[in-house]
């Protein structure tokens, strides 16, 4: 059976020109990059050469680059990292309703430990309003973090302008560029963020790795402690295969990244056009103002893991916001917080294309979809109930 | 998303016993949009008190469309005494078992055909007055 990968937001397959490069590292150069013999010598240069391609993709210095096992990580250190530096100025930390659950979960915790945090609200398209988060600031707010680019809408967010606010304010400014990073052009100063995550297995890049770059003069504190790696913000022996992978991966993702865009937004016009032709199919967040490979639909009277599973027997690989799909039983907080309804919401679908996909790939998902919609609707007691009146015995 | 196994894949994909019934004599419906289950059930009843016919329509996950689907065979020729012993575990048995996180949300079909069944009952006991 074909197979075709619509989730390119949940994970990437690694480059192959990633994976040349880090191969050398697990065996003919695998030494620990803090030893001082010429095996040592050569993981620290490897790892030096890395961390000198992401400050140059983001346009940081090499010292503002640590190295953590992935976006959850950087997340942590970022949020937990400030709390602790600057617990003694105040307990008030603001984000918005829309965050992954790295960053979430982490104010939500902090919430049971004595800080307090304002979760600001989106509007339908999942923006979050500069006004409000200027609104929202109080004299002992100590941080701000709101994503760059959401991992269910692909909603863009005001990263510089709500930046200039913070500034303004004296107050640390983390986001979470996890999903734009390769997507769209990324520059630290531009936003004018104090700290920003990043994951390299969502830019063609291995699994469990990641950065935070922190803004030279950041108050931060590490949240675990022992070696001297990572200037102590990240002690543990560099897993220096998966920094030199990220390296690679980061210095591809951000070279022509315009043009390889453009053709990803061709794929995206034609996948949502033929998404909106089928009855009663509904395109989630903004028409334009969204991260190049995004579409989020939701396909009434069905719902979300249902159509996954039909969609994984024909071959055909996405994911959904609903319940069934989010391991509890809301479904997606960001498709909640845009004012989606509850059964807009189970019945939400998420295809996410890449550089490997094809025209006539999305042309083969567009001939598949509208039985497997037509089979689950019938099969629906909301459906049948549309027209007439509902069965009363 | 959960892992399932073979049986519950197949029930999914070949969902028993679709649909809706003209004139049913029990019509049950459990679960709310909420929580992104409903599932509806329509029985015959013959003199014997035995289920002749089942229907189900669902709005759900992969084990809300499974177990509705089980639950009809499971129910078809029992009386309604006996669909009633039947309950949400038995139906996820015979399934081969469910993840366990669908054992809580998506597994109620049992439910819905105990309600097809009270209503039943309920019509039943109204014609008998
Ligand atoms: C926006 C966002 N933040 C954080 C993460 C977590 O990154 P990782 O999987 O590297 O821990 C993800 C990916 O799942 C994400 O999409």
């Amino acid at each position: 059976m074909r197979r075709i990968y619509l989730d390119h937001a949940a994970t990437t397959p690694v480059n192959p020109e990633v994976i040349a490069a880090m191969l050398p590292y697990f065996h003919n150069n695998f030494g620990n990059p803090s030893s001082v013999h010429g095996f040592g010598r050569e993981a620290r240069k490897a790892v030096d050469e890395a961390r000198e391609k992401v400050a140059k993709a983001i346009g940081a210095d090499v010292r503002e680059i640590v190295f953590t096992s992935g976006g959850t990580e950087a997340d942590n250190l970022a949020i937990q990292g400030i709390v602790l530096a600057k617990q003694d100025k105040g307990k008030h930390i603001v984000t918005s309703a829309i965050e992954h659950h790295a960053v979430i979960d982490t104010c939500g915790f902090l919430g049971t430990q004595g800080f307090e945090v304002t979760y600001l609200p989106v509007d339908e398209y999942g923006l979050v309003t500069p006004a409000d988060v200027l609104a929202a600031i109080r004299p002992d707010t100590i941080l701000i973090t709101i994503m760059h680019a959401n991992n269910e809408m692909g909603t863009v967010q005001p990263i510089a302008e709500i930046g200039k606010i913070a500034r303004a304010h004296g107050i640390t400014f983390h986001t979470d560029a996890v999903q734009s990073i390769g997507s769209i052009p990324v520059d630290v100063n531009e936003l004018n963020v104090d700290l920003l995550s990043l994951s390299a297995h969502k830019f063609y890049g291995p699994k469990g790795i990641g950065v935070l770059y922190i803004r030279k003069g950041t108050k931060i504190k590490p949240v675990t402690h022992g070696g001297g790696q990572e200037r102590k913000y990240r002690p543990g022996t560099e897993n220096h295969a998966s920094i030199v992978g990220l390296g690679k991966a980061i210095e591809l993702a951000t070279t022509n990244l315009v043009e390889k865009q453009s053709k990803i937004r061709m794929l995206r016009h034609r996948l949502i056009a033929g998404l909106l032709a089928i009855p009663e199919v509904k395109l989630n967040g903004h028409p334009e103002q969204r991260l190049s490979g995004n579409v989020n639909v939701s396909i009434r009277y069905v719902e979300g893991e249902s159509l996954i599973l039909s969609l994984d027997m024909k071959g055909v690989a996405v994911s959904s916001g609903s319940a069934c799909t989010s391991g509890s039983l809301d479904p997606s907080h960001v498709l909640l917080a845009m004012g989606l309804s509850h059964e807009e919401a189970h019945g939400s679908l998420r295809l996410t294309l890449g550089h490997d996909n094809t025209e006539e790939e999305v042309d083969y998902v567009l001939s598949v979809l509208p039985e497997i919609i037509e089979r689950l609707r019938k099969m629906s007691p909301l459906y049948s109930q549309r027209y007439s009146i509902p069965v009363r015995t | 998303m959960s892992v399932y196994n073979e049986k519950v894949l197949e029930h999914f994909q070949n969902p028993r016993n679709v649909g809706t019934m003209e004139n049913a004599d029990g019509v049950g419906e459990v679960g709310n949009i909420n929580c992104g289950d409903i599932m509806r059930i329509y029985i015959k009843v013959d003199g014997d008190e035995r289920i002749t016919d089942i229907k189900f329509q669902t709005f759900g996950c992969g084990a809300a469309v499974a177990t509705s689907s089980m639950v009809t065979e499971l129910a078809i020729g029992k009386t309604v005494d006996e669909a009633l012993i039947m309950n949400n575990k038995d139906v996820a048995e015979s399934l081969g078992g469910l993840p366990p996180i669908k054992m809580h949300c998506s597994n109620l079909a049992a439910d819905a055909l105990h309600a097809a069944v009270k209503n039943y009952r309920e019509k039943r006991a109204l014609h008998q007055r």
